[in-house]
């Protein structure tokens, strides 16, 4: 029989690698939004693979979804062009590519090399939404509310960073800005 | 079965692509999208040493990752937008100051 887990982890894998050189590779910020849309599904992919089943649908719904439309929408809203480009540095052209791409095999072969016989067998953690809900309200309750809070002063700063400033500054009271 | 290592190879690909685009991107927002990048990368191992170590506090961390990049880009486009409206451009280049 087919090694079926392997073959769509390349497939989920490549997608992922595509689209992140591809973000890369655009220059309009509506196709790097685009591209980064297909590496989170197939993240989610590889998440299902790995028996993480919650976390598989919030990446969909949270991240492919919520996140992403933020970011398409903030696009639109200013009306981004393409990049305007600048000259970068010659030294960093000359030894920053070959630099990170001798780095990225060392780290490569390294970690291939010494846990290469250890395997992860596909579903190997059931994690459905009622065990991980249950270890959310038990044992990371604390950490739970202040997450909550977190999100509460993201909405208010928000609101408060994105709100129009006052029209006139010369006739409306100084703003504070501290 | 993969091997443990292929998700982490995978894992540090995604991030590196994460580091590359925060470094040579011009556009703020393509910047931006370059952090989610890695957190995606960053939640992969995540998952993946939760199977390994046949642990649920890993895929409970993702979650809070998660939680922590989405207010992360509420604050952070915000903060595009103000920027926008008083300079007029996303070019990273030209936002060079930091009085207005």
């Amino acid at each position: 029989m087919l090694n079926v887990h392997l073959i769509l982890f390349l497939a989920f894998g490549a997608v992922c690698v595509a689209g992140a050189v591809n973000l890369l590779a655009q220059t309009h910020p509506i196709n790097s939004a685009l591209s980064l849309i297909a590496v989170m599904a197939a993240l989610a992919g590889e998440y299902l693979l790995l028996g993480a089943e919650f976390v598989a649908a919030v990446q969909v719904i949270v991240y492919a979804g919520a996140i992403m439309v933020l970011f398409v929408f903030v696009i639109m809203l200013l009306n981004a062009g393409v990049e305007e480009h600048t000259q970068g540095s010659r030294v960093a052209i000359l030894f920053g590519i070959p630099g990170v791409l001798l780095g990225s095999i060392l780290v490569a072969w390294v970690v291939l090399q010494h846990s290469g016989t250890e395997s992860v067998p596909a579903g190997a953690l059931k994690g459905d939404p009622v065990t991980i809900g249950q270890l959310l309200f038990h044992q990371f309750l604390l950490p739970f509310e202040i997450t909550s809070v977190l999100i509460l002063i993201a909405i208010m700063g928000a609101v408060v960073l994105a709100s129009k400033p006052p029209t006139s500054p010369a006739t409306a009271p100084a703003r504070k800005v501290d | 079965m993969v091997p443990l290592s292929y998700y982490l190879v995978l894992s540090g690909f995604l991030f590196a692509c994460g580091v590359t685009g925060f470094l040579i991107k011009r556009n703020i927002i393509t910047i931006f999208m370059s952090i989610e990048l890695m957190l995606n990368g960053v939640n992969l191992s995540f998952v993946a040493f939760a199977a390994h170590w046949h642990s649920l506090a890993g895929q409970v961390f993702v979650f809070f990752v998660m939680v922590v990049a989405a207010a992360e880009a509420a604050i952070g486009l915000a903060i595009i937008i103000a920027v926008y409206r008083t300079r007029e451009t996303l070019n990273v280049d030209q936002v060079n100051l930091l009085k207005l």
